[in-house]
């Protein structure tokens, strides 16, 4: 149980400092251009990144399935949520016995 | 507030609560994942307190499971740490991205870069590395409250993580981060270019190292951006990076 607690603590100061190191050293100085031009693609890079790895890391066939659809969804135009439950509906279907399982 | 940038003409109130409904869009994918951890954290013997603990005070689902699955998979506690630590050292090269858009001293930065989150940081992204600090705050906050809450449900119901799975709905959390993805790189060919690079990087890297350090490498897809400066709004003048 100490193990656990401490474990909580430290990822907890890590993930602060982790967070607060930019704004502390960077203080109200802008960034120059270049740096901007790397930071307006690192949302795009690091949300492809969380979706490969969240889908790598616990694979399954109606998973990705269910993903797919999400984006052809929202592709064609359907609103956020609606492209989600496609998404969520679509894995459960193909979860069901008798199916890709 | 002393910004020499154009006035955005809604007011920092009105962004804020701009941010929390794009917030409640987040909210239920993060309780979701929020009561998955909880339940997990109890069937590891976590105890109640600890996985309510945890979410407040990390407040970052990626870091939470890693702790969770090393430490459950007889992983050491600097395994753990460690591994916890790389998959969130992205809110290093996050928190600088936001910094000049945060007001106050570098403490008061320092505290503000908390709310720095993955869902936040792209929708307060306005386009061309530029941030709305009210919209981060707003959605961070809606956030905050469906993961500490939705800790709490997990640890009181601890649903079988099977049942999820049957119901389909491990699909929600990755699925709304395909969402903010799809509309990140909808105007930009460039920012779609980062994302397929990041992903494959992502993808390349799961087979051989943690998730942590895959993360992290997406990241460096970015440095695409290197070559010709911001896509949109901000200046164009190639001024050479520090």
């Amino acid at each position: 149980m100490t193990t656990i607690w401490v474990g909580i603590a430290a990822v907890a100061v890590v993930s602060m400092v982790m967070k607060a190191a930019g704004p502390a050293l960077l203080g109200n100085r802008e960034l120059p251009p270049r740096a901007l031009g790397v930071i307006a693609l690192l949302a795009a890079a690091l949300l492809a990144g969380l979706v490969v790895v969240d889908t790598a890391g616990d694979f399954s066939w109606p998973l990705l399935a269910g993903l797919a659809t999400v984006a052809l969804a929202r592709w064609r135009g359907a609103p956020e949520l609606v492209a989600i439950v496609l998404g969520v509906v679509v894995a459960a279907l193909l979860r069901l016995p008798g199916t890709l399982g | 507030m002393d910004d020499a940038r154009p006035a955005e003409p809604p007011t920092p109130r009105e962004r804020f609560s701009g941010g929390m409904r794009i917030g409640l869009g987040l909210a239920f994918p993060t309780f979701l994942l929020a009561v998955t951890f909880g339940a997990t954290a109890r069937e590891l013997g976590w105890g109640p307190w600890a996985p309510v603990v945890a979410s407040v005070v990390v407040f970052s689902g990626s870091a939470q499971f890693t702790l969770l699955t090393v430490l459950g998979g007889g992983g050491s506690l600097p395994t753990a740490v460690t591994s916890a630590a790389l998959i969130n050292a992205r809110f290093a090269p996050m928190g600088l991205a936001v910094a000049p858009n945060l007001r106050g001293g570098r403490l008061r930065r320092a505290a503000e870069g908390q709310t720095v989150v993955d869902g936040s940081f792209v929708a307060a992204h306005l386009g061309g590395g530029r941030f709305d600090r009210e919209r981060m705050m707003g959605a961070t906050a809606v956030q905050f409250v469906a993961w500490v809450g939705g800790t709490v449900v997990g640890v009181l119901l601890a649903p079988p993580e099977e049942l999820t799975q049957a119901l389909g709905l491990d699909v929600v959390f990755p699925g709304f981060f395909l969402l903010l993805l799809l509309d990140e790189i909808r105007h930009s060919r460039r920012a779609a270019a980062a994302a397929g690079f990041g992903g494959a990087i992502a993808l390349g890297l799961t087979l051989a190292v943690p998730a942590g350090v895959a993360l992290l490498g997406s990241a460096v897809a970015a440095f695409i951006g290197l070559r010709g400066g911001p896509p949109e709004d901000a200046a164009d003048e190639e001024v050479a990076a520090a």
